[in-house]
């Protein structure tokens, strides 16, 4: 065992350094799989060449574009990705959170149409969840589906949807029953972006990065054939995507997280910016206290991550435990920016052009931006009482 | 000393608050932020010439109204409430306080009733708003009596008719006025998080200065003490509005077939930051009373000002928080406030760097 993983990695090793271009390496742009941006080269490139091999999504089965990877496998893949500071080839939410939803719930002739284009990063998604009315109590969801022959014919609004000007197809729940108890009568299905009944209006960020949309579903169709798990039992369908979506923002499973750059291992534990203001001498005792407190909480929360790991071994989502990853480690996120952006006082107020470095607007704006890790896939409350109810058990 | 407001107080509170609810929106804001100059002209004659606003603080001999830091600090919540745009913190604040503070008198006989009729807008030039030990390293004033150096951030510095600078020389600090046309000046508009407060990098090569006034160590610390006080006032209204605001959206949103402000969470989420605020604008209150009474405490400025800092900064982020994503829009105003939080929590030093402040004042030392 201990040899054949050896031997994977000096394999690996030596096709990442031949293959891996220039321009992949480094902070920089990630696919995203769409069809509606374009792209540098060397990410295009890269991508063809990881995709190639399956190590887009290492750990799916060959037969949906993966490589078969066993996790012990898949984490030296990253880790040999991050010595070379190679970022990851491909990141959406297909990869990230319909994929490992399909695998499990997917029929066979849905896992062979979506995945494989999933896996070469030839369609991004968006999540069509969130409602007007409809956030926190996602199951009070109104968008309607009426099945039409072999169509389901969809009206109904979504928000919050982000990226999907970049889309090409949304998953997407929708009420199938509207008689039923809310949870019951909610199916799963698959649309895609560019058709008639779909029309998307953008919604400017606070933080001026890239927006999220309104999203308008007037007589959408959704193949009957896109319908992910049984009709009207769409919600253990989108709950689970829900846990692979917070797993990822809990930093579990294997893999560079999304929050943490390629190339930064575990252990580096103060940014840049943190370890400058550390070493200042103008740097007040308690300031370095905070940072400290911080950098203890994380380590913690790094070790507990890993423990988790190694007891879902068989690589299977830990269920509603991924409710206490997101819950923290949204907060250690927001609480790091918070710090960061305290630490640099009258320099951490920039917003744009001169005057400030780009790394203290850099770290503007990420603290602005940080503010919304505790609301998206779930707000921290949410969690808080998945974690009381699930993990705990107690009463609602 | 008194504990409460007086009545006339109170009144002159609603008579700020009924102008600038009709001629402070937040649609105004937004507009104005879009501006160079940040401000409306019409505004600010109104205020400063039928309601002598600008003065309120500034001694009656100068043209004033001669009242203290109670009567400013009404007038700084009530703007702070409203995100009032516009150079009444730089100009009747700091630079007003830089002068009845720090000029000599012949200078504050020109100069003081200028900035209370709000005929002239004056900026003060810092080189350092983070930490009043900061002040003087950057700007100084050569053998030659001219002026050369870089002040990073100048609340509005460019909008403004003259500068006052506080530089360092030979000889010690002093306070210096400077005229907009002067030569080797440079002025350049910086863009931070908070559009609602217009900032400018202030650059001077061997720039002609008139010598305005001495500053000793102890006036910069009282006039660095009396800013941070009155910045507070401009935060606890803010702080207040915010809260309200947040309150209000939780009774209104339903979730789950009910007000997300019946769920116990919220409810105890909000009733700790009406404690927070509550405490927070006590002690702030309390500062000023004392110092209109003349019985203020050494370490009480910096108390209130890492109070305020950090209640106003843990109010903007549940204001976001309990708004879910409508919070996260730039439509949403919310945003605004919370930007207005940030600059101010930083400017003129940290909650942390007031921490330290207030335990040198008690005789404390930093151990770092
Ligand atoms: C940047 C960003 C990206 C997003 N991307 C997507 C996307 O791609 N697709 C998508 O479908 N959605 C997306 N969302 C939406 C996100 O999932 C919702 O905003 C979130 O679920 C909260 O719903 P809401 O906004 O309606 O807030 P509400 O549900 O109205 O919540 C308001 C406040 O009330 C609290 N609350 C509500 N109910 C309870 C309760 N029972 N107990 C305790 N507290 C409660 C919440 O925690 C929150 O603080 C995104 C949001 C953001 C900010």
């Amino acid at each position: 065992m201990t040899t054949s993983i050896e031997a994977f990695r000096s394999e690996t090793r030596d096709w990442l350094r031949t293959n891996c271009p220039p321009g992949a390496i480094g902070p920089g742009e990630i696919h995203s799989g769409s069809t509606k941006m374009s792209f540098q080269a060397d990410t295009v490139a890269w991508l063809e060449i990881m995709a190639d091999r399956g190590w887009t999504v290492p750990m799916w089965p060959k037969a949906y574009g993966g490589a078969d990877l066993s996790l012990d496998q898949a984490k030296v893949l990253y880790e040999e990705m991050a010595a070379i500071g190679a970022r990851l080839p491909l990141i959406n939410m297909g990869t990230r959170m319909l994929g490992p939803t399909l695998l499990e719930y997917g029929t066979e002739a849905q896992k062979l149409r979506h995945l494989p284009v999933i896996a070469r990063g030839g369609a991004a998604w968006c999540q069509g969840y969130s409602e007007p009315g409809a956030g926190s109590d996602l199951a009070g969801l109104s968008t309607k589906a009426v099945l039409q022959g072999d169509q389901f014919v969809i009206h109904g609004q979504k928000i919050w949807t982000s990226g999907a000007q970049n889309a090409d197809w949304m998953f997407c729940l929708v009420r199938t029953d509207s008689d039923a108890p809310k949870h019951q009568g909610i199916s799963f299905v698959l649309l895609p972006m560019d058709q008639p009944g779909v029309t998307i209006k953008p919604i400017k960020l606070l933080s001026g990065s890239s927006p999220f949309c309104e999203t308008f579903l007037d007589g959408a169709i959704a193949e009957k054939s896109d319908l992910v798990g049984k009709l009207n039992e769409g919600w253990a369908v989108g709950k689970r995507l829900l846990q692979h979506e917070r797993s990822g923002q809990g930093g579990l499973g294997p893999g560079p997280v999304r929050s943490r750059p390629v190339g930064v291992t575990v252990d580096l534990e103060l940014s840049e910016v943190l370890a400058r203001y550390v070493a200042d001498p103008q740097t007040k005792s308690s300031q370095r206290e905070a940072v400290l407190r911080w950098n203890m909480r994380n380590r913690a929360f790094q070790l507990t991550q890993a423990r988790m790991g190694q007891e879902v071994r068989d690589g299977k989502t830990p269920g509603a435990a991924t409710s206490m990853f997101k819950l923290y480690g949204a907060s250690l996120a927001q609480d790091k920016q918070s710090l960061t952006a305290e630490l640099m006082g009258c320099a951490g107020i920039g917003w744009e052009g001169e005057g400030f470095s780009e790394e203290e607007i850099g770290a503007t704006r990420s603290w602005l931006a940080s503010r919304a890790v505790t609301i998206y896939g779930g707000t921290n409350e949410v969690q808080a009482n998945i974690i009381a109810k699930r993990v705990l058990g107690l009463p609602d | 000393m008194q504990t409460l407001y007086t009545d006339d107080q109170n009144q002159f509170r609603s008579v700020v608050s009924r102008f600038l609810e009709a001629h402070a929106t937040t649609s105004q804001a937004r507009e104005l932020q879009e501006t160079a100059s940040g401000f409306d002209q019409a505004v600010w004659h109104q205020m400063s010439g039928e309601l002598g606003l600008v003065g309120t603080h500034l001694p009656e001999a100068y043209g004033g109204f001669g009242f203290g830091m109670i009567e400013l600090g009404i007038v700084l919540e009530e703007m702070g409430r409203r995100l009032y745009c516009g150079p009444f913190f730089s100009s009747a604040v700091l630079s007003g306080l830089a002068v009845a503070e720090l000029a000599d008198e012949a200078n504050k006989i020109e100069l003081l009733p200028k900035i209370a009729s709000g005929e002239e807008r004056v900026a003060l030039v810092l080189d350092d708003l983070n930490q009043v030990e900061g002040i003087g390293h950057q700007l100084m004033i050569s053998d030659q009596g001219l002026l050369s150096g870089t002040a990073p951030m100048v609340i509005d510095g460019l909008s403004a008719q003259r500068l006052l600078v506080i530089a360092g020389s030979a000889t010690g600090l002093g306070l210096y006025q400077v005229d907009k046309g002067a030569q080797g000046l440079s002025i350049t508009p910086r863009v931070s998080v908070d559009q609602t407060r217009k900032l400018a990098e202030v650059v001077f090569v061997d720039t002609a200065t008139q010598f305005v006034g001495r500053v000793s160590p102890e006036a910069l610390n009282r006039f660095w003490d009396l800013a941070s006080v009155a910045l507070s006032h401009e935060m606890i209204g803010g702080a207040e509005r915010l809260l309200e605001d947040t309150i209000a959206y939780t009774k209104l949103r339903v979730q789950f077939g009910r007000p997300i402000g019946s769920v116990q969470a919220i409810k105890h989420r909000c009733a700790d930051l009406l404690l927070t605020l509550e405490f927070a604008k006590a002690a702030t209150q309390h500062v000023s009373f004392s110092l209109a009474a003349g019985e203020e405490e050494k370490h009480h400025p910096s108390m209130v000002k890492a109070m305020v800092s950090d209640c106003y900064r843990d109010i903007a982020i549940a204001a976001i928080q309990l708004r879910g994503g409508i919070g996260f829009t730039w439509e949403n105003d919310t945003h605004l406030w919370f930007r207005r939080a940030k600059c101010s929590e930083v400017l003129l030093g940290t909650a942390g760097y007031h921490r330290e402040r207030m335990i040198q004042s008690l005789g404390g030392q930093d151990a770092a």
